[in-house]
């Protein structure tokens, strides 16, 4: 199976010089449907991903934005092998993950790792602080006996705990704390890229603000790269340097932070932003909203074309017989629209 | 006019086996007819249970609402017996909640859930409240509603489940909605239409509702006041305009600059609050933001602030602070000029 690059992934690599830290290129992801109980025969596919490209650079962050459903996740999922992607490669410092085998890719996910959404469930209840975080560090063979106690301390004092914790449960601590104590974990093992799924969606407004600062300040210290996935769009726009915009199963548009806010192209994007409430009475006020009719369609039996011509006020005829290109409308601006703007 | 609303030194309190929890501790607040207000907090504040409290829906053990009156329509509910509540609830007083999916009955139709209240409350035969039931489907914009009206829950996608909860909660022409977070579990898509949905329902009908919510962004285009809430109690109220524009409490100021806006670009860094709320069994001496507020003073860990009119603001503002009092350190202080701030308390203390 050879997979041409097409979209951001080529025209990015002739602009810049310098290579991607991750390249993805028609990464698809289709959960099979079957049906029978000895003899499962497949009836159906999930699309959760459909034919999805693009790049992150080494010290960048770049949003992933999207409703329920629409594949952004499991995009998270499929970059890190977390599951074997149906199609598509995930080029990671210039080697295809998706050829690797066993011991070759438990090699390369020393250096990518993920922080989960549910601060409750991703922490195993039944071990000790210490034993999470050193976890990694056993598994690599980074450090062990009192190598790998310091180097725990050392973590959770990175991330802004108590240095003496090592021997509580996860039920002892806050949300945030939590949240803490799994990003402590994926940092255990000095990662250069690291998914974040909706890492802030699950605490309280005040607690969100300390950690999105921590994840910022951890960044800029050991140079990381992130995918952050969020539906919040003000936390994407605070967070991000670049932003993509997914819907039902593909990136619709994107573009530089400022760039896609200012000048949404996509009329997806330009609904999504317009819904998103802003906490000004003076601005709200005065705003025109686009207001979407329907739901997300399923993905089980996506519309043809483009997959928002259902909900779109913009849709014509083209649109519901010929899937747009996802191409370039202004420099490192991507969308994939018959009628942009 | 009456107030349609007067709550007076509303107590809630949670009895459980590591003691009390006051999770409501002295609310009082008024709502006039056909006014829409929004009580905003984090999780834990008391909000929900605020709301649950005016409908007498705080489960009997643990919970108890062990002081305070709620006068609705000139009469105290919690004087009421059971009977004279179930005649009020879902009536006069109507509540959305904020999870669509578990909140309705899996086992009965859409229609059947709509037309109990409607054989209950108004006393319609079937055929009546069916009529009713499919006009209130149209009303909240179930597409084909004729045919849907009698399918199951499980059926519908969320949007359409929470419009069907507000059809409901709007089925027997309530005097007052409490919806609480109506649209936390829904997407920015959804969320967009069910708030418009809703501002235009209240609007039509003139009713008064309250938005129980942790968004600053949805109170601040759809209520006319605002209640912000901290370990059980009501630590700031004001107009939404006023709210915004000047917010006196440090709490609301924290809230305000912890958020990300979407109009506005990468800032340099956020600032959050420091620290946890309080536990709500063994409350601090004093206020009870103190602990995390920076703009503390001696006063503030050893006598509890009242809530009372701020000076220098709109008549109707009021805070639960010492430092917004006459005469306090913060009156003349805008929160989005810290430094000048951290500056004059580096000075005075």
């Amino acid at each position: 199976m050879t997979v041409t690059a097409r979209g951001p992934v080529a025209q990015g690599s002739t602009a810049s010089h310098a290579p991607h830290l991750l390249e993805v290129t028609g990464l698809t992801m289709h959960f099979p449907i079957t049906q029978g109980l000895v003899f499962q025969r497949q009836v159906g596919a999930v699309r959760a991903v459909d034919g999805v490209d693009f790049f992150v650079d080494k010290g960048e962050t770049v949003g992933l934005v999207g409703e329920s459903g629409c594949g952004k996740s499991t995009t998270g999922r499929a970059i890190l092998q977390l599951y074997k992607p149906t199609k598509g490669a995930v080029l990671f410092d210039g080697t295809d993950l998706t050829k690797l085998g066993g011991e070759a890719m438990r090699k390369q996910r020393r250096r990518m790792q993920m922080i989960f959404q549910d601060p409750y469930a991703s922490l195993n209840p039944r071990m000790t602080v210490g034993n999470i975080i050193g976890e990694p560090l056993e598994v690599h063979e980074l450090a062990k006996g009192q190598a790998k106690l310091n180097r725990v301390q050392e973590l959770l004092r990175v991330v802004g705990l108590n240095p003496y914790f090592t021997n509580r449960y996860p039920h002892e601590f806050s949300g945030g704390q939590r949240q803490r104590i799994g990003i402590a974990r994926s940092l255990a093992v000095e990662p250069d890229f690291i998914v974040c799924d909706e890492p802030i969606s699950a605490l309280d407004v005040s607690i969100q603000a300390q950690v999105i600062n921590l994840l910022e300040e951890l960044q800029s210290k050991f140079n990381l790269t992130y995918l952050f996935i969020a539906h919040d769009l003000s936390v994407v726009r605070h967070i991000s340097d670049r932003v993509a915009v997914m819907y039902l199963g593909k990136i619709v548009e994107l573009a530089d932070r400022d760039e896609l806010y200012k000048r949404p192209l996509h009329p997806y994007s330009q609904a999504l932003l317009s819904a998103v409430p802003i906490p000004d009475p003076a601005v709200e006020t005065k705003r025109q909203r686009i207001i979407l009719t329907g739901d997300v369609p399923s993905p089980v039996n996506p519309p043809s074309g483009c997959h928002f011509h259902t909900r779109c006020w913009k849709a014509q005829a083209v649109c519901s017989e010929v899937d747009p290109e996802f191409k370039v409308h202004a420099p490192r601006h991507w969308a994939a629209c018959h009628f942009p703007g | 006019m009456p107030d349609l609303l007067d709550v007076k030194g509303l107590e809630t309190r949670f009895f459980t086996r590591d003691g009390e929890v006051h999770a409501v501790d002295g609310v009082s607040f008024r709502l006039a007819a056909g006014e829409t207000l929004g009580i905003v907090g984090e999780s834990g504040c008391g909000k929900s249970v605020t709301a649950l409290s005016l409908m007498r829906l705080i489960p009997y053990p643990p919970g108890k609402i062990t002081a305070g009156t709620v006068m609705f329509d000139g009469q105290d509910v919690l004087k009421m017996d059971d009977d004279e509540v179930r005649a009020i609830r879902g009536n006069n007083m109507a509540m959305i909640f904020q999870d669509p999916m578990t909140s309705l009955n899996p086992v009965l139709t859409i229609s059947r859930q709509i037309t109990e209240a409607l054989e209950l409350h108004l006393k319609m035969n079937r055929t009546d409240a069916r009529k009713r039931c499919l006009e209130l489907l149209e009303m909240v914009g179930i597409p084909s509603a004729k045919v849907r009206m009698d399918d199951y829950p499980h059926q519908f996608s969320g949007g359409m489940r929470q419009r069907v909860m507000i059809a409901m909660a709007l089925s027997c022409n309530p005097k007052l909605i409490l919806a609480d977070e109506p649209t936390t579990a829904l997407d920015v898509t959804i969320q967009a239409q069910i708030l418009e949905l809703l501002k235009k329902l209240a609007k039509e009908f003139g009713t008064a509702f309250i938005l129980i919510t942790h968004d600053l962004g949805v109170v601040a285009g759809m209520t006319q006041r605002i209640h912000v809430m901290y370990a059980g109690r009501i630590v700031e109220k004001a107009d939404t305009g006023e709210l915004f524009a000047n917010p006196k409490m440090p709490y609301t100021w924290g809230l305000l600059r912890s958020i990300p806006r979407l109009d506005e670009s990468r800032r340099a860094k956020l600032r959050p609050i420091e620290g946890l709320p309080p536990d709500l069994i063994n409350l601090p001496v004093g206020c009870c933001f103190a602990a995390r507020c920076q703009y503390k003073r001696d006063v503030c860990t050893e006598k509890e602030p009242e809530l009372k009119v701020v000076p220098k603001a709109k008549p109707d503002h009021e805070a639960r602070c010492w430092g917004t009092q006459e005469g306090g350190w913060l009156v003349d202080v805008d929160y989005r000029t810290d430094t000048t701030v951290m500056a004059a308390v580096g000075a005075a203390s």
